[in-house]
């Protein structure tokens, strides 16, 4: 019974708000004769036509998908790998450090520019655009993560002969495992918005080039499904991204919870 | 008898300092490295110089920049829409995270409407933007104001239920007033998380006044750095790059100063200092 109204009330509170809003979106905008804020009535009814039936959803959408999971995918790679070689030498780090200081400030989207005269506009630009953007929160957290790994699990680990790549993995992987979770997500955020400027900038096609062309031709209720499918994108992403830290770091949080001695 | 502490401590010190000491003419190297690669990889033809032109051009473009008034007008325009946006962004996300995370119903039914709107890339607002301010500050702000709001408004709710109970039921026996326990009990508990929020939110509102400039056109620097590039101008744009590069290490060098500054009550510094 207690379970019961516990879920209920859990549900009621999950849902209350964003029920409210949308229904105060839909009422308030219901004869909206505002140019930039058609009815959200319209807008839903535009979604089907816009972006399922005229197979935009493979035509923009998956090419856009792909690019950020190229990139992120590479970024992913040279960030853990760099990462763990900077992280693992004192000299190398402090080598590093300046100039890494300098390239994590540089704002990725300037990149875009830049990276357009190497590679043209295709989809090489993207993904290089991404993984440039991508990499930095990845590379630092890393190195912080490899850094910061316990002394008496580097001295166990010596003392039971563990080296080699089973000592990369076992010891200095998963220690620094839940800061390069922690850049995975920092830099999947900055992934999806390279993504949308990249195609935004110079395309042929994606989900930022269409939302943009969507504008410059003033269909303003098209725009807005994107808009929509943009924004619902960025939270299924994160979702996906939750989902993935909670399997890959159950057994820190098991082990949080344990230090702290079911004080919570 | 003089204790082996007292011995010991100095040396210590000078080793540390030996230490940073060497990490600081390394990196002062790494840095040079960084520096003379740039110059060399073009000369040496590896990358056209049409693309990376040699970093003494560069350098060029950059002093020929400093002497433009246009410059420093984009310069100028760049800082306000990062400050102003995050300035509002900050005041908006401490306020509501205050209101929200100090009551617990409040908390509870807008915990799902937050985790859904966070995620959502504010450059998705671009188009909606251009329409309706167009290339005005406003759109800039637009743009830094919701992505930065985000940042500062989760760490504020961390912040918020970190305090300690003891602490709180002890100021409620006291009987201080409902403002008098926020002001002496939540914001001192809450600050380091409200500058944490700070911190990021300054990156992420620059990037965010960068890209608006670039990608609609409103003045500033990313502005100067879309024209630099469609009119072929490489070493200037790359000049420019440099110049929002350095920005940004001035951005996190300012608030990691001001983090250190407003905290430096806090244990945690405290005890930075003393080890």
């Amino acid at each position: 019974m207690s379970i019961l109204r516990r879920v209920t009330r859990a549900s009621l509170a999950a849902l209350t708000l964003p029920a409210a809003l949308l229904a105060l979106w839909w009422i308030l905008t219901a004869d909206s004769e505002s140019y930039y804020l058609p009815p959200l009535s319209d807008i839903l009814a535009a979604v089907d036509d816009v972006w399922l039936r005229s197979g935009r959803l493979s035509a923009d959408v998956l090419p856009s998908l792909l690019r950020l999971l190229g990139g992120f995918l590479l970024a992913v790679a040279l960030g853990v790998t760099l990462g763990i070689a900077i992280g693992s030498s004192r000299r190398l780090r402090a080598f590093c450090e300046p100039v890494l200081e300098f390239l994590r400030a540089i704002p990725p989207p300037v990149l875009v520019p830049v990276l357009m005269l190497f590679a043209g506009i295709g989809d090489t630009m993207k993904v290089l655009v991404i993984v440039s953007g991508c990499v930095w929160p990845i590379l630092l957290n890393t190195v912080e993560g490899v850094r910061a790994v316990d002394e008496v699990l580097v001295e166990t680990a010596r003392c039971y002969g563990l080296r080699g790549p089973s000592r990369l993995w076992h010891l200095v992987v998963r220690s620094a495992s839940p800061q390069i979770v922690t850049g995975l997500r920092q830099g999947l955020s900055i992934g999806i918005i390279l993504m949308v400027i990249s195609e935004m900038f110079a395309a042929s096609n994606g989900l930022g080039f269409s939302i943009i062309q969507f504008q410059r031709t003033f269909a303003v209720t098209e725009m807005w499904t994107g808009i929509l499918l943009l924004g619902l994108l960025g939270f299924l992403l994160a979702m996906l991204m939750r989902l993935f830290e909670r399997r890959a770091l159950n057994w820190y949080f098991g082990l949080r919870q344990a230090q702290r001695g079911g004080s919570r | 008898m003089t204790s082996p502490s007292t011995l010991a401590a100095p040396t210590r010190r000078s080793r540390a300092g030996r230490l940073a000491g060497g990490n600081a003419l390394l990196g002062v190297l790494g840095f040079a490295t960084f520096l003379a690669l740039l110059e060399a990889v073009p000369r040496a033809g590896l990358v056209s110089p049409d693309y990376l032109p040699p970093l003494s051009r560069v350098g060029g473009a950059l002093a020929d920049l400093a002497g433009e008034a246009a410059f420093w007008t984009a310069l100028g325009d760049t800082v306000r829409g990062w400050f102003l946006g995050l300035a509002i962004a900050v005041a908006l996300g401490v306020t509501v995270g205050f209101v929200i995370g100090t009551v617990p119903v409040l908390r509870e039914f807008t915990a799902s409407t937050i985790e859904f709107l966070r995620p959502i890339p504010s450059v998705a607002l671009i188009p909606l933007a251009v329409l309706v301010f167009g290339t005005e500050l406003r759109s800039v702000l637009l743009l830094v104001v919701y992505a930065s709001f985000w940042q500062v408004l989760v760490q504020v709710l961390y912040g918020v239920r970190d305090v300690d109970p003891v602490a709180s039921e002890t100021a409620r026996t006291f009987g201080l007033s409902r403002w008098a326990r926020v002001r002496h009990v939540t914001w001192p508990t809450a600050l380091p998380y409200v500058l944490t929020g700070v911190r990021l939110a300054a990156a992420v509102a620059l990037i965010l006044a960068i890209t608006a400039e670039l990608v609609i056109g409103a003045p500033g620097l990313g502005n100067e750095i879309g024209i630099a590039q469609s009119g072929g101008a490489v070493a200037r744009m790359y000049a420019l790059v440099v110049v929002t590069g350095l920005l940004g290490v001035a951005v996190n060098v300012l608030a990691r100063r001001l983090e250190r500054w407003l905290l430096s009550w806090h244990p945690s510094l405290r005890r930075e200092v003393v080890s």
